[in-house]
């Protein structure tokens, strides 16, 4: 590989369920700065790979390493404390609470850390942690919205509340499960100009996407995984061309 | 320690000091004004207060919260027998000891969540309650319940002065607070406020915000970073500890403790007044305890012949059947009313009285002012 700095290598995780291969041997590393895109076929096992990037599974061989340290028996929430934040495939949010709450809550688990017992000084007191919540929304464009109920939000923009709850973080890697899911052209494209735009930021995203204009518009590096094996890795030219991809994925999108 | 409140959570909280304080005056026309049941208000409310940090702000609803409540209770008692009549000391003992077994039993039944959290609590409370009855006989004296007696050491007092005759009442530095006066009421009432003051504080800190999250969406909070289960049990032993606070305040101004104070139906009682009076809202579960306490005190009192009294205008026949339809409701039946109170409720406001006034509130301020003269809140209030 070059020199550049491998943030997130997952080494030859394998996981199975039952008889089902989730992940063979995947083997992938993520560069620093880069967005790095995960590609294949309805139950390929991408979904599976994030999670177990996320601790959610264990993987029964292999491991992940992120930054140079091992995740074995690490807890979801201390991966999330280690940098590494995530939007889900269907949004995750506090549904009760406004939009504002919504993302002072990962702010406060930036800066306060898995717990800290603070019943004494008022929400209302820490600005710090507004201001941060306030520019995060405002990076989404949500920010007129802020004392909204988050429940009531559309799915896309709950997509979006959901990216501001992590990038408030400014995690070093972002992992992104099919962030234009259910989104129309207008707001697919609204949220590639606002993956551009921070990617200008130094942040490394792994994204998983079926819509390939997504995927082509922000991707340095794709892997393509097929029945739980990555068969094609590199820049989106090679993918482009790689004839195994086009059998295997490429081929019947297109159709 | 008194900024950071905004002026509306002063005016509240300012507006129930007045309420709580002047109860002796207030509840004169509803009959409600006596010491015996007004402390029984400031208990229940501070009972209630405390399971609602729990239940309305984390949605995990415990069915042993009593447990907290004997166990309060008997170390108060144990307090007075040991050492002095002086309620401090009492509640210090009480306090520390409900939080015991608030760490104790929060820590393993917070392993599970939902229905399996609810049976756990429920379970250990009535463990707590079959070995105060049974096992426990030497510290609890079983069926009977835990009194004062005459052989009772009191070192502590002993060293200052020779024990009068028959027994003593329980004091605050001179102040009896049991025996029926005021003195009692007025030692629940500020105990009440500072309780109330206490979960304002916390309905507005980051923590009570973190809570509110857990509630909303405990996997949401792990992947933000969060370890739950420390914030699960904080909030599992602040109430334990309001629930230890309301035994030792009991003992305070009644000086016995029983083990049926640790039954279930005592666990689920406070669940009812929580949810009467609106879950989650800082002053619902003040107003469920009263209202459910005044029931069962004041309507229960009601019989045939009160009803014959309002009816007496109608004529006999009418008066007669009405009168035998309405006293099932009243006296003896006081529990079926607040059943039916409650089933509408949770059917039709499921937010509780609260719910209900701010309902009026709206329709009110609507007639009066026309359009949307419900007040914008300046920050978001989602709890209140």
């Amino acid at each position: 590989m070059s020199d550049k700095n491998i943030v997130l290598h997952v080494a030859d995780v394998h996981k199975r369920f039952g008889g089902l291969h989730a992940l063979a041997d995947v083997d992938l590393q993520v560069e620093e700065g880069t967005v790095h895109a995960i590609i294949g076929p309805n139950g390929a096992g991408k979904s599976t790979l994030l999670n177990v990037c996320v601790g959610r599974i264990k993987p029964d061989r292999g491991q992940v390493v992120f930054d140079g340290q091992a995740l074995n028996n690490h807890q979801p929430h201390q991966i999330n404390q280690l940098g590494v934040s995530r939007v889900f495939q269907t949004p995750e949010i506090f549904a009760d609470l406004s939009l504002l709450e919504n993302v002072m809550i990962p702010a406060f688990a930036k800066r306060d850390g898995a717990f800290r017992f603070n019943a004494s000084s008022p929400v209302a007191k820490q600005k710090d942690i507004r201001e941060k919540a306030e520019a995060a929304l405002e990076d989404v464009g949500l920010q007129n919205r802020r004392n909204v109920e988050a429940g009531s939000l559309s799915r896309g923009d709950k997509r979006r509340l959901e990216l501001a709850m992590c990038l408030v973080q400014n995690p070093r890697l972002l992992l992104l499960d099919e962030p234009t899911a259910g989104m129309s052209r207008h707001d697919t494209n609204s949220t590639i100009d606002l993956l551009k735009r921070i990617k200008s930021r130094g942040m490394t995203k792994v994204i998983i996407e079926h819509d390939m204009h997504v995927v082509f518009s922000l991707a340095d590096k794709i892997s393509v995984l097929a029945q739980g094996r990555i068969i094609a890795d590199g820049t989106p030219e090679d993918v482009r061309a790689n004839p195994k991809v086009k059998e295997a994925y490429l081929g019947e999108a297109q159709t | 320690m008194f900024k950071g409140l905004s002026r509306n959570d002063w005016i509240m909280l300012a507006g129930f000091t007045a309420f709580v304080l002047l109860m002796p005056i207030i509840l004169q026309p509803i009959g409600a004004a006596y010491p015996a049941l007004m402390q029984k208000f400031c208990i229940f409310g501070i009972f209630a207060i405390g399971f609602n940090i729990l239940f309305g702000l984390t949605g995990y609803l415990s069915f042993g919260h009593a447990a907290f409540l004997g166990v309060g209770s008997y170390a108060a008692v144990w307090s007075f027998k040991l050492f002095t009549m002086n309620i401090i000391p009492a509640i210090f003992m009480s306090v520390f000891f409900a939080a015991i077994f608030a760490v104790v039993i929060g820590y393993v039944s917070l392993r599970r969540s939902g229905i399996y959290f609810s049976i756990l609590t429920l379970a250990f409370a009535q463990m707590c309650y079959n070995l105060a009855y049974s096992v426990l006989t030497p510290l609890t004296n079983g069926e009977t319940g835990l009194q004062l007696t005459l052989r009772d050491p009191r070192w502590i007092d002993a060293m200052f002065h020779e024990p009068g005759a028959g027994l003593p009442r329980a004091t605050l530095f001179g102040l009896e607070t049991s025996g029926g006066g005021l003195g009692g009421f007025y030692l629940c009432a500020v105990a009440l406020i500072i309780c109330f003051y206490i979960s304002m504080r916390i309905f507005r800190s980051p923590f009570g915000m973190m809570l509110r999250a857990i509630k909303s969406n405990q996997n949401r909070m792990r992947y933000t970073g969060f370890d739950t289960r420390p914030y699960l049990l904080a909030a599992f032993v602040i109430s334990g500890v309001y629930a230890g606070l309301a035994g030792s305040l009991m003992v305070a101004t009644d000086p016995l403790a029983g083990a049926e104070r640790m039954q279930w139906t005592a666990s689920g009682e406070v669940v009812l007044m929580t949810i009467l009076g609106g879950v989650g809202t800082l002053i619902g579960p003040v107003v469920g305890a009263a209202v459910i306490k005044y029931f069962e005190n004041i309507f229960s009192s009601f019989g045939p012949d009160t009803l014959h009294g309002v009816f007496s205008f109608l004529p006999d026949t009418i008066e007669n059947a009405l009168v035998s339809f309405l006293s099932l409701f009243v006296g003896e039946g006081w529990n079926l009313t607040l059943g039916v109170i409650f089933v509408l409720l949770v059917v039709f406001m499921p937010g509780g009285i609260i719910e209900g006034l701010r309902r009026l509130w709206v329709i009110f301020t609507r007639r009066r002012g026309g359009g949307d003269a419900v007040p914008a809140a300046p920050h978001p209030q989602p709890a209140e």
